[in-house]
C-alpha cells in the first residue's frame, strides 16, 4: 500500500498560488479558509524560497493524537481525515497541528469556531465516496476517482509533487542531484519523523 | 523609414555583442542560486524553542504565515503524556489521601456535642457567592476534565456522535460559565480578603496541624484559620490564572499567536489539575471530614460549640460585636 505524500520543490515554486485557487475552486473552498496557501521566507532578499504548505498528513498526526473526541483517522494512504459531525471546534488541532492547517469558518469568540476544516488530499471525508454529502462537507474527493490532489495536478512548474511519498522523494533527490542544490524537503523531517518508515 | 538595413545590422550587432560580451560575465558573478537560497535544515537547526519557521504570505491571516511550527509536536506530547500523568498524581492521589486520611482519622467530632445554639458564620450574600462559585467550579471541572480524559474514559462508554454531542454542550458550559465562575472569584476575593492576612496564628495552626492530627487539642483562630485562608489563596490565585488562561483560550484571536495559545492551554490544564485536587480536599473538610462544618455554608449558622473548638478567637469576637450569645447555658434551645 502507497503511503502518500506531498512534496515542495521550493527551488521550482514561483509563488503563483495556482495551487491554492485550484483547491479553493475544487472543493469550494468557503472564504476566509485556506486549506492551502503559499509562504515565502525570506521575501525580497537573495535566495528567498516560497513554499506551498497544507496539511502534511503525518505520521503519528499531531492533531489526531490531542481531538478530545477523537474525530480524525487515518486512511489506508496515509492521508489524515476528520470528521465534521464529531468535531466540536475546540481548537485543540489547531494549536497541535506544525503546519497551521486546521482553518474553521468562523472568527467567532466564545469559541464557537465552528467546524474544523482542512485539506484532505482531495480524499473527501468519512462519508460514502464522491456523495453529495461528501463533496458539502469535505470537497471532491479525486483519489477516490484514481487522481492526485487537484493542487499537485495544477502546478506550473512541477513543484508541488503529491503521491507516493517514497516516488515523489525519489524524484526530488534526482532532481537534487541534476541541479546540484536544494532547499530541502519542507516539513518531512516534523511530519514524518516519528517513524523510519513514514 | 530612411534608416538603411546595414545601419539596423550593425546597431544589433552591436547590441548583441554587448550582451556577449557583459552579460554573461555579469551573470557569473551575481547568479548563484544556492549560495543564499533558504535551506530548511539550517533553519529548523536555528530554531530556539517553541520557535516557528515564519515568511510573508498574501492572505490576510497573519496566523497563515507561520509555515512550520515543530513544537506543535512537542504540545501533541504534553498532551499525551504528561498531563495524564500530572492530573492523575494531583486527582487520584488527593482522593487517595483522603480516603486514607478518613480512615485513620475519622470524622473530625464537636467535642463538647452540639449546643443547640447557632451562631451566624455566612451571611446570606456570602453563601450565595460561595454557592454560585461552586457550582461553577464543578462543572468547569467536569467539562474540563473530559476535555481532556474523556476520550480515554467516557467515549468507549457512550460511542463516538453521543460522547462528541456531550462534549460540545460540555464546551458550550465551560465557556459561558467561565464569566460567573470569574464573578464569583472576584466577589469572594472583595468580601472575604480582611479576614485571610496571613499573622502570627497561622503558624501556631500549621505546627499543630490545625488540630486535626490529635482529639482535643484545638489551635486557636479568628475567623478563618490557616488552612482557610490557604484554600481562600488558593481559589483566588488559582482562580485568577484559570481566568487569565481562560481568557486567552475564549478569545483565540485576541493573541493570534499560537505559540502563545499552546502556553495559554498549558498553564490553564496543570493549574486546573491542582485547582480540582485542592478543592476536593476543601470539599471533604467541608462536608464527611468535620462534624458541624457544612453548616456554615449550608444554613450559614454554626453550633457554638464548633465555633468555639475550631475558631475560638472568632467566637470572642462576635461576642465583643454582641452577634453571640454570651452565656453558654443552652437556655435559648428552640423547641425543634
Amino acid at each position: 500500500m502507497a503511503r502518500v505524500k506531498f512534496l515542495c520543490d521550493a527551488d521550482r515554486c514561483i509563488e503563483c498560488n495556482a495551487c491554492v485557487t485550484a483547491c479553493k475552486n475544487e472543493h469550494e473552498v468557503p472564504w476566509g479558509i485556506n486549506r492551502r496557501r503559499v509562504v515565502t521566507i525570506n521575501d525580497g532578499k537573495p535566495g528567498e524560497r516560497s513554499v506551498s504548505m497544507a496539511c502534511m498528513h503525518c505520521t503519528d498526526a499531531p492533531c489526531a493524537a490531542v481531538c478530545p473526541v477523537s474525530c480524525f483517522y487515518t486512511t489506508n494512504d496515509g492521508v489524515v481525515l476528520h470528521s465534521k459531525d464529531l468535531c466540536i471546534g475546540c481548537g485543540y488541532c489547531f494549536y497541535a497541528c506544525p503546519f497551521g492547517a486546521p482553518q474553521y469558518p468562523k472568527v467567532g469568540n466564545f469559541g464557537s469556531r465552528g467546524k474544523m476544516d482542512k485539506c484532505t488530499y482531495c480524499a473527501g471525508g468519512p462519508e460514502a465516496d464522491s456523495t453529495p454529502a461528501e463533496y458539502a462537507k469535505y470537497g471532491a474527493n479525486r483519489l477516490a476517482e484514481g487522481k492526485l490532489p487537484i493542487c499537485a495536478e495544477m502546478c506550473s512548474t512541477k513543484s508541488l509533487l503529491a503521491g507516493d511519498g517514497a516516488i515523489i522523494a525519489e524524484i526530488y533527490k534526482e532532481r537534487v542531484m541534476k541541479r546540484g542544490y536544494g532547499s530541502g524537503m519542507w516539513g518531512w523531517k516534523t511530519a514524518y519523523s516519528d517513524s523510519p518508515t513514514g | 523609414m530612411s534608416i538603411p538595413l546595414s545601419t539596423l545590422r550593425a546597431v544589433c550587432a552591436a547590441v548583441a555583442l554587448l550582451f556577449a560580451f557583459t552579460h554573461p560575465a555579469a551573470a557569473q558573478l551575481s547568479f548563484k542560486p544556492t549560495a543564499e537560497a533558504v535551506q530548511e535544515d539550517k533553519l529548523l537547526n536555528a530554531l530556539k524553542e517553541g520557535d516557528k519557521i515564519t515568511g510573508r504570505i498574501s492572505i490576510p491571516d497573519p496566523m497563515a504565515s507561520s509555515l512550520i511550527q515543530p513544537a506543535g509536536r512537542d504540545w501533541r506530547d504534553f498532551q499525551r503524556r504528561q498531563l495524564p500523568i500530572i492530573g492523575g498524581i494531583a486527582l487520584i492521589g488527593m482522593f487517595a489521601l483522603l480516603v486514607i486520611f478518613l480512615a485513620v482519622r475519622g470524622r473530625v467530632r464537636v467535642e463538647h456535642g452540639f449546643s443547640g445554639i447557632k451562631l451566624l458564620r455566612f451571611a446570606s450574600f456570602e453563601r450565595f457567592t460561595h454557592w454560585l462559585t461552586a457550582t461553577c467550579f464543578i462543572i468547569l471541572a467536569l467539562s474540563g476534565l473530559n476535555i481532556s480524559f474523556g476520550r480515554t474514559l467516557i467515549l468507549p462508554l457512550f460511542g463516538a456522535q453521543t460522547f462528541s454531542t456531550l462534549t460540545a454542550w460540555g464546551k458550550i458550559a465551560h465557556n459561558y460559565l467561565a464569566f460567573p465562575f470569574m464573578l464569583g472569584v472576584a466577589v469572594m476575593f472583595v468580601i472575604w480578603i480582611k479576614d485571610n492576612f496571613p499573622s502570627r496564628l497561622d503558624w501556631v495552626w500549621i505546627r499543630e496541624g490545625g488540630g486535626m492530627l490529635r482529639n482535643g487539642k484545638h489551635p486557636p483562630a479568628r475567623r478563618f484559620n490557616a488552612g482557610q485562608k490557604g484554600i481562600f489563596w488558593i481559589v483566588v490565585i488559582g482562580g485568577a490564572l484559570m481566568s487569565v488562561s481562560g481568557w486567552f483560550l475564549l478569545f483565540p484571536y485576541l493573541p493570534a499567536n499560537v505559540t502563545a495559545l499552546q502556553f495559554w492551554t498549558i498553564i490553564h490544564a496543570v493549574i486546573g489539575m491542582l485547582f480540582m485536587a485542592a478543592i476536593l480536599a476543601h470539599i471533604y473538610i467541608g462536608t464527611i471530614g468535620m462534624e458541624g462544618a457544612f453548616d456554615a455554608m449550608g444554613t450559614g449558622e454554626v453550633d457554638l460549640n464548633w465555633a468555639k473548638e475550631h475558631h475560638a478567637l472568632w467566637v470572642e469576637e462576635e461576642k465583643a460585636k454582641g452577634h453571640a450569645p454570651v452565656g453558654s447555658s443552652p437556655t435559648a434551645i428552640p423547641a425543634e
